[in-house]
């Protein structure tokens, strides 16, 4: 089976004006949420504590908040997680108390209350001196990734290529970051794992459209550019839709089975993937067609030729 | 034609047989077993091993075998409700300093063993368990040191008979008030022979001429990484008396310890027992004062107002007799006179010698046992939450010297044996060197690991399956290739992660499942690339052979970028994140020789001799 019996001659790059506008719309908007409401922070960032409980009748909500509200923790954000029976109490970083406590009173409060044994199912304490060193090595880690494939691209490729596909990947993370920014979904670090994952993926995908372009610019003689990134996209368009696809089969089998756990960071990743699939295609592309690559610029390197590329990047 | 060398077509096949081999115990179940470690004083030999089984027998507890191995015993049994059954036998049966504790044993053949071959570790998010991150402070580790270096100085200065006003301690400097001048230059040079890590500078005026004291970079940095590495063996030996089996205890970072402790499910009782920066007081009772002039507020300048836990006061002389620090042993115990819980305590010979001195003068007269706890409190100082620090001190029990006390005493009137218990279990396992505070805490129950475990490898199936349809579908015998191919991937991830004893937590399962997606793409890669080429009207075989030729750099691109990302992921370095990048890691790596090396094999094999194939692709 094939997508396409014949090669595609799709003309992307005459579109590009529509991506760039659709591009721009989302950009915007993420930024705008992103500026105005933050992202949802769960406790890895914020500090705080979070107790799933298993109760073996439904559980019933009211009374709960109820006897945490007597039993000192008006504070508490009782919600029920997966099914009726499980339950989910969020507490932030209170003054005056013990937090590492906090946990095992809470438990033995609400098992008072309750008929039947609780299962205590999971319970995560993070200090506040833990959130914040964690909320700055993330931002680090993404800074840091994005600046190790901009060296591997511009050393593999030339800078142009390098600093398109870091383009495309801003545009991925802000995207995913709006999105989550949008929905309010909990932003915890298995999400922060997923946007570093997809910085991962994005860039396999803009890489392999790069390595055509590179091919195509060489071997088609007497093509302009454009013509050049349109017969490279059509060449690797079957992979690129397999690869996502496939990949997206599995992620998606992470996201109905995987569990509550890694539930974000599967969604995470199904949205990045289909917007790192579109950026490879229109973000990348575009960005290296505006900084105006040409045949000579990726003729195998002589020294001359280096010092040629550099006086075009002081003009661009 | 498309033929591989006979050494190529080996190594692929006994790289292959190599993996499944490291993979293959990871199918064998675990055993619920018992497991018996020596603490301090005792020893685990056959004699023991002989002696816990007769008390199997005895009590009719099916088990399926007892091995010592490292210093370790361990019993086999047939079933999870055995084994609980197996512990309490065994606790009673073994007296002595054993640590017994509940473990799952594998059950891997013994020539796999030998080979090195043990199935991958399950991470806590899997098997239940608790992890802990403790945060050392530094600042009372070096605060303590300064307290150390003032009663030091205090003998030096008495022993050349200098006279000095106060000797204290500020912030991070120690502070020394003297006299006049004169003995202020006699002192600096006293301190500046003896103490030369000291930092030693002149302040103060005429009248109340000082000398300011501050540690070395470098003394503080040993200060500091004492702390940590005497706290770390204080956990272990808590750990010990707790009876966990297979506890991690690492350092992390400049000033935290992460603590895992698998299978525990008493996580009130663990934060008790670890963060518990108790110590202990023996002081005499201030018998010549009011106890109610004093809480009125006129303390004598000699003495220290304290409560008992049921809220009577009492007045207590400033000076220690004795501290927790020279208890060798302590175990709980009933107090023979009253029947009612007793901690009974072995005191070491510099410990001893003192306390003798002590109470031969004192025989009559009261004495307080002070329990000070520091417990942890969040409070908010300029707009920030900060952890303090607040010291609790109770006083557990006053009685009457009776005797001259010396090496073996009790303390008694305590509430409960729980109680008693777990004072024993403090005083045994020893102080901190500094006081430690949980800032991190991840508890995931029995059920709940469980539950991950099946999902996790739900996931991995159903992925790989739909995966593998949609292969076969779209590039049929080439896509049946890929599916060998991505099938002995996973072998090799497993056999890797085995390999390295690496352990395996949810997350790290997301990141097989994405590889699976992800590894399929140099399959993918090179297939468009071998269509492209019939396409192109060019033969089969020259079409396969330029396939696998031109895909090859963009795969090794593709993959080595990830890799990066991986990389930083794993730098980045929190437990549940590193495990989704070294799975994704190893995955990458892998699936670069199985979707290359290991499909071209194939295809060779299947077509490669043949003059013009019909390819099914």
């Amino acid at each position: 089976m094939q997508f396409f019996n014949k090669q595609t001659h799709i003309k992307f790059m005459s579109k590009r004006w529509l991506a760039i506008a659709f591009s721009s719309t989302l950009l915007i908007v993420s930024i705008g949420s992103l500026i105005t409401q933050g992202l949802t922070f769960g406790i890895d960032f914020t500090g705080g504590t979070m107790i799933e409980l298993g109760y073996q009748e439904p559980a019933n909500l009211e009374k709960i908040r109820s006897s945490l509200q007597n039993g000192g923790y008006p504070e508490a954000v009782v919600q029920n997680f997966g099914s009726i029976h499980d339950v989910l109490v969020r507490l932030p970083i209170v003054e005056t108390k013990n937090m590492a406590e906090i946990s095992n009173n809470v438990v033995s409060l609400l098992q008072v209350d309750s008929g039947s044994p609780i299962d205590v199912r999971r319970v995560e304490f993070v200090g506040p001196q833990v959130g914040d060193d964690l909320t700055e090595q993330g931002g680090l880690a993404v800074l840091y990734a994005l600046i190790g494939i901009l060296i591997y691209v511009a050393f593999r490729f030339e800078y142009r290529f390098a600093i398109a596909s870091v383009a495309a990947l801003v545009h991925d993370v802000i995207i995913t970051l709006g999105f989550f920014s949008i929905t309010h979904v909990e932003f915890d670090l298995t999400v922060l794992a997923a946007v570093l994952a997809i910085i991962g993926y994005s860039l396999n995908d803009t890489i392999v459209v790069f390595d055509r372009v590179r091919e195509g610019f060489l071997k088609i003689r007497k093509a302009t550019a454009e013509e050049v990134l349109d017969t490279s996209l059509n060449e690797t368009l079957s992979r690129t839709l397999m690869t996502s696809f496939t990949t997206l089969l599995v992620v998606f089998a992470l996201f109905i089975l995987g569990g509550e756990v890694i539930h974000s960071f599967a969604e995470a990743l199904l949205l990045g993937i289909m917007i790192g699939t579109y950026s490879s295609i229109y973000v990348a592309s575009s960005a290296v067609l505006f900084m105006g690559v040409s045949k000579e610029d990726l003729l195998p390197p002589v020294k001359e030729s280096d010092q040629e590329i550099g006086e075009d990047g002081s003009q661009v | 034609m498309n033929r591989y060398p006979l050494w190529k077509n080996l190594l692929v096949l006994i790289v292959l047989l190599v993996a499944g081999l490291y993979a293959l115990p990871n199918l064998y179940g675990d055993d619920p077993a018992v497991q018996i470690s020596a603490g301090r004083t005792a020893t685990v030999d056959l004699a023991l091993a002989d002696k816990a089984e007769k008390a199997l027998k005895a009590a009719g507890i099916d088990y399926k075998g007892a091995q010592l191995e490292d210093d370790k015993l361990l019993i086999r049994l047939t079933s999870a409700d055995n084994q609980l059954k197996a512990k309490d036998v065994l606790s009673k049966a073994l007296v002595g300093d054993y640590i017994i504790a509940l473990n799952l044993a594998s059950t891997t053949p013994h020539w796999l063993a030998s080979l090195g071959a043990e199935p991958m570790n399950l991470g806590l998010d899997l098997r239940g368990g608790v992890h802990f991150l403790m945060q050392v402070d530094m600042d009372a580790a070096v605060k303590q040191s300064l307290d150390t270096y003032g009663s030091d100085i205090r003998l030096s200065l008495r022993d050349e008979k200098i006279r000095y006003k106060q000797i204290k301690v500020e912030g991070q400097k120690l502070i020394l008030v003297l006299r006049n001048t004169e003995d202020r230059d006699k002192a600096e040079s006293l301190i500046l022979k003896n103490f030369n890590d000291l930092q030693v500078s002149v302040s103060g005026d005429d009248a109340n001429p000082e000398l300011v004291m501050s540690m070395s970079e470098k003394s503080i940095r040993e200060t500091k990484q004492l702390a940590l590495q005497q706290n770390i063996t204080t956990l272990r030996n808590r750990i010990n008396e707790l009876g966990v089996a297979e506890p991690t205890v690492q350092q992390q970072g400049d000033d935290r310890i992460v603590v895992q402790l698998p299978g525990v499910q008493d996580t009130a009782q663990a934060k008790k027992i670890l963060g518990a920066t108790a110590t202990l007081e023996f002081r005499l009772v201030d018998t010549e004062h009011d106890v109610k002039d004093a809480v009125n507020g006129r303390i004598p300048p000699n003495s220290e107002l304290y409560y008992s836990r049921d809220g009577r006061p009492y007045l207590l002389d400033k000076r220690v007799m004795l501290t927790g620090e020279h208890v060798i042993n302590a175990a709980s115990t009933l107090d023979p006179q009253s029947g009612t819980p007793a901690v009974s305590v072995t005191l070491d010979g510099k410990g001893a010698r003192a306390f003798s001195n002590v109470t031969r003068d004192n025989i009559g007269n009261p004495m307080a046992v002070v329990f000070i706890e520091s417990k942890m409190e969040t409070k908010e100082i300029d707009g920030e939450l900060v952890s303090v620090r607040r010291q609790v001190p109770e006083i557990i029990n006053v009685a009457t010297i009776r005797d001259q006390l010396s090496k073996k005493f009790q303390i008694t009137g305590l509430d409960s044996t729980t109680e008693a218990r777990d004072l024993s279990l403090l005083l045994r396992a020893g102080a901190l060197a500094a006081p430690i505070e949980i800032v991190e805490e991840r508890t995931v129950g029995p059920s709940m690991g469980q539950q991950n475990i099946e999902q996790g490898f739900e996931s991995v199936i159903i992925g790989f399956v739909l995966v593998l349809v949609f292969m076969l579908v779209w590039y049929r015998v080439f896509g049946l290739f890929a599916n060998v191919a991505l099938a002995a991937n996973l072998i090799f991830i497993v056999a890797l992660l085995s390999l390295l004893q690496a352990t395996l937590t949810l997350p790290g399962i997301a990141g097989i499942v994405l590889t699976v997606g992800m590894a399929v793409d140099a399959n993918v890669l090179i297939y468009e690339r071998i269509r492209e080429e019939l396409r192109n009207g060019n033969s089969p075989q020259a079409s396969i052979s330029a396939g696998y030729d031109k895909a090859f750099s963009t795969i090794a691109d593709a993959n080595i970028t990830t890799l990066i990302a991986a990389i930083v992921l794993f730098g980045f370095g929190t437990g549940a994140i590193k495990g989704f990048a070294v799975t994704l890691s190893l995955g990458i790596i892998t699936s670069m020789f199985t979707a290359i090396m290991g499909t071209r094999a194939l295809v060779n094999l299947f077509y490669g001799r043949k003059n013009k194939p019909k390819l099914s692709i």
